[in-house]
């Protein structure tokens, strides 16, 4: 057997299940068996925060929300009692999910919330955590809903609160809501947010594990990343490295397959699948046509051609080497019905719309690119456009600014314009007014004052 | 003095003026509500600081009064002991606050990638129009609906994608839209 065998739904097993919120039905299906285990044996000694830390490095998780960075090893990150003195440890766990493509964290908040609470509940144990925040986005009010019930649930089991279940262990969960902010889910800006303050990503070091909320240790991880630590502790460290494609790939994976496919949805299937196998589980390419390009892992990742995502590895690794972003695997499709520049600037307004504003190359740059886009699509762009877009994106990126959220702003620009050059060159031949700024600009001007006016936004 | 270049921009716009610290202002004091209080004071024991109180304070302060005022800030501010110049930079970094008053059904269209895709730039076009021709944030005369554009919902897989105050709706097409709006109400 391969690791890439399909098995049977693990994160998303109890979907669609009647009432698949409720803790009855959670604890029927063997729900809080690992927490009840865990604390019964730190009594005893038998379950210790290190032994689980250890189970999780040995089960290879990687972070779901992103960054691909393995969980075990940021957790040895946080200072020891000793070297932290009498500063609390924090978890906080990322439900801000807003990137365009990404919404597989939205299901399990809204299926099976009790999943995720345990999942906190395992690592807060781990970490040494009294007190854990899920920040979960503003827009997302019954998930939030939800997520407050399944709380009030857990404390009334006495799964949560002072010496749960007699161990000595206390634990509380809350839920923060954020107010509709894209960078809030990078988590130094997570955190400024959660202190009551706009959501400025920090400058790292120091790193959130040694000096983060409140100036405390503390461990950001994402909604998915925390309910596969529950089924590490259910099934085993060696049971999550056999799901996958090698080592550094393991576990099983949700996928977010949207734009032009038969079935836009989320897919469980073991990390490092092949493309084609993902293709077919979201029913192909909608219509029968043909396939344009992917963009394989949320907005922020570069595009692939049809013929560079052949074959690829649905993985870290794999997208890696095709030289894009596994990211947090929500992938767009695009069928050969996409107008290419079109959807370059859409991406480019979303960047332009959430720049924190902090570090000029961003704050500027931002909008520059989506009015020169914006130029382009409208007919009066320029020969010279497309190598100037290309140096303002080069001068935004590569570690000039704060976060990465600049380089996320420029991937789809770059690829876009390298990988489907003609396009944009047709849009600029047919152009109205060649060779000299014009005031194309005025719709975008046009939108913010609109929003200015009606108090909106901005 | 006649003729409006001297107006605000906001009394232009039928909104009312702007105060200090830029927000527009309701026109008098507020002061939170009992219930609003004891959920208030509920949030503060969640937080080792006051200020970290201050996004779901500014929620509670939109479930009051429907949108943050300059009075709506600075009760804020003085129940938080911030400043309410740093409220009011937190409330203009955050796309959820309404900065003015909003309609009884306020619909949000997504038009971030997967939704555009999807058409959802001729789903906004069109409801602006069959609303009666509005614009971006502006609110019908009837006081009924205010239309934004929003970024990526988080259902994609729904595309197109909208939100009309807490609830959310799947694929909204030109096709669908009338049947959409009417059954808003
Ligand atoms: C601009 C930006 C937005 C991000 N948004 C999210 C998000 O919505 N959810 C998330 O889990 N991680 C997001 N991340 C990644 C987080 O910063 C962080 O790496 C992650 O939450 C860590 O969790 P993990 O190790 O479990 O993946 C974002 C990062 C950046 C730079
Ligand atoms: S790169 Fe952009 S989003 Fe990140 S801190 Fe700088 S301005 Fe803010
Ligand atoms: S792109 Fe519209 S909901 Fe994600």
């Amino acid at each position: 057997m391969s690791g890439l065998d399909t098995i049977p739904p693990v994160l998303l097993a109890r979907l669609g299940k009647p009432d698949s919120r409720a803790i009855d039905g959670y604890v029927a299906d063997g729900g809080y068996a690992s927490w009840k285990n865990v604390l019964a044996g730190a009594k005893s000694g038998e379950w210790t925060p290190a032994k689980l830390t250890d189970m999780v490095k040995a089960s290879g998780l990687r972070g779901r929300g992103g960054a691909g960075f393995p969980c075990g090893l940021k957790w040895t990150f946080v200072p020891t009692k000793e070297k932290r003195g009498e500063k609390p440890v924090y978890l906080l766990c990322n439900a801000d999910e807003s990137e365009p493509g990404t919404f597989k964290d939205r299901l399990l908040i809204e299926q099976d919330p009790h999943q995720i609470l345990e999942g906190m509940m395992l690592a807060s144990f781990a970490l040494d955590v009294k007190h854990a925040y899920i920040y979960i986005r503003g827009e997302m009010v019954h998930g939030a809903e939800y997520l407050n019930a399944a709380i009030a649930e857990a404390h009334a089991k006495g799964f949560l609160g002072t010496d749960i279940l007699g161990s000595g262990v206390d634990l509380t969960i809350t839920v923060h809501r954020g107010a509709g902010a894209y960078i809030c889910g990078e988590e130094t800006a997570l955190i400024e947010s959660l202190e009551g303050k706009r959501g400025h990503p920090r400058i790292k070091p120091p790193f959130p594990a040694v000096s983060g909320v409140w100036g405390c240790p503390t461990v950001v991880n994402n909604v998915e990343t925390l309910c596969c630590v529950k089924h590490i502790v259910d099934r085993g460290a060696d049971w999550f490295k056999g799901v996958g494609r090698n080592e550094k790939n393991t576990g099983p994976k949700l996928y977010a397959v949207s734009g032009h496919v038969e079935k836009p949805g989320v897919y469980e299937a073991p990390i490092g699948i092949p493309w084609e196998q993902l293709l077919a589980m979201a029913g192909g390419v909608r219509g029968g046509r043909k396939l344009k390009a992917v963009i394989p892992g949320g907005s922020s990742a570069p595009m692939l051609t049809a013929a560079e995502i052949a074959g690829i590895p649905m993985d870290f690794d794999g997208i890696a080497a095709a030289k894009s972003m596994f990211g947090s695997a929500a992938i767009i499709v695009m069928d050969e019905t996409t107008d290419i520049p079109k959807a370059v600037t859409n991406i480019a307004k979303f960047y332009a719309h959430e720049s924190c504003g902090q570090c000029t190359p961003c704050r500027e740059g931002t909008p520059w690119l989506l009015k020169m886009l914006r130029r382009i699509v409208n007919g009066e762009g320029k020969k010279t456009d497309l190598d100037l877009l290309l140096q303002i994106s080069n001068q935004m990126g590569n570690g000039m600014t704060i976060c990465v959220f600049a380089d996320a702003a420029i991937a789809p620009v770059i690829s876009g314009i390298t990988k489907f050059r003609g396009e944009f060159e047709a849009y600029i031949e047919k152009s109205t007014k060649p060779g000299f700024e014009t005031a194309a600009s005025s719709d975008i001007t046009a939108a913010i004052a609109d929003r200015t006016a009606a108090g909106m936004h901005s | 003095m006649s003729g409006g270049a001297n107006v605000p921009v906001a009394e232009q716009a039928g909104l009312p003026r702007t105060g200090e610290h830029g927000a527009l202002s309701c026109g008098k004091a507020l002061s939170f509500s009992k219930e609003a209080r004891a959920e208030l004071d509920r949030l503060l024991t969640r937080y080792p600081t006051k200020q970290a109180a201050l996004l779901p304070t500014l929620w509670l302060a939109q479930k009051e009064w429907g949108w943050i005022s300059r009075e709506a800030v600075d009760a804020v501010a003085s129940l938080l002991g911030l400043a309410p110049a740093f409220v009011w930079g937190v409330v203009t970094f955050y796309t959820m606050y309404n900065r003015a008053p909003v309609g009884k059904h306020l619909i949000q269209v997504c038009t971030s990638i997967s939704c555009h895709l999807n058409g959802a730039e001729e789903v906004f076009h069109e409801c602006k129009k069959r609303l009666g021709g509005l614009k971006t944030g502006e609110t019908s005369k009837d006081g009924k609906y205010t239309v934004i554009e929003v970024e990526c919902l988080a259902q994609c897989d729904k595309a197109p994608a909208v939100m009309v105050n807490d609830d959310d709706y799947a694929v909204i097409t030109k096709d669908n839209l009338d049947a959409f709006l009417k059954g808003l109400g």
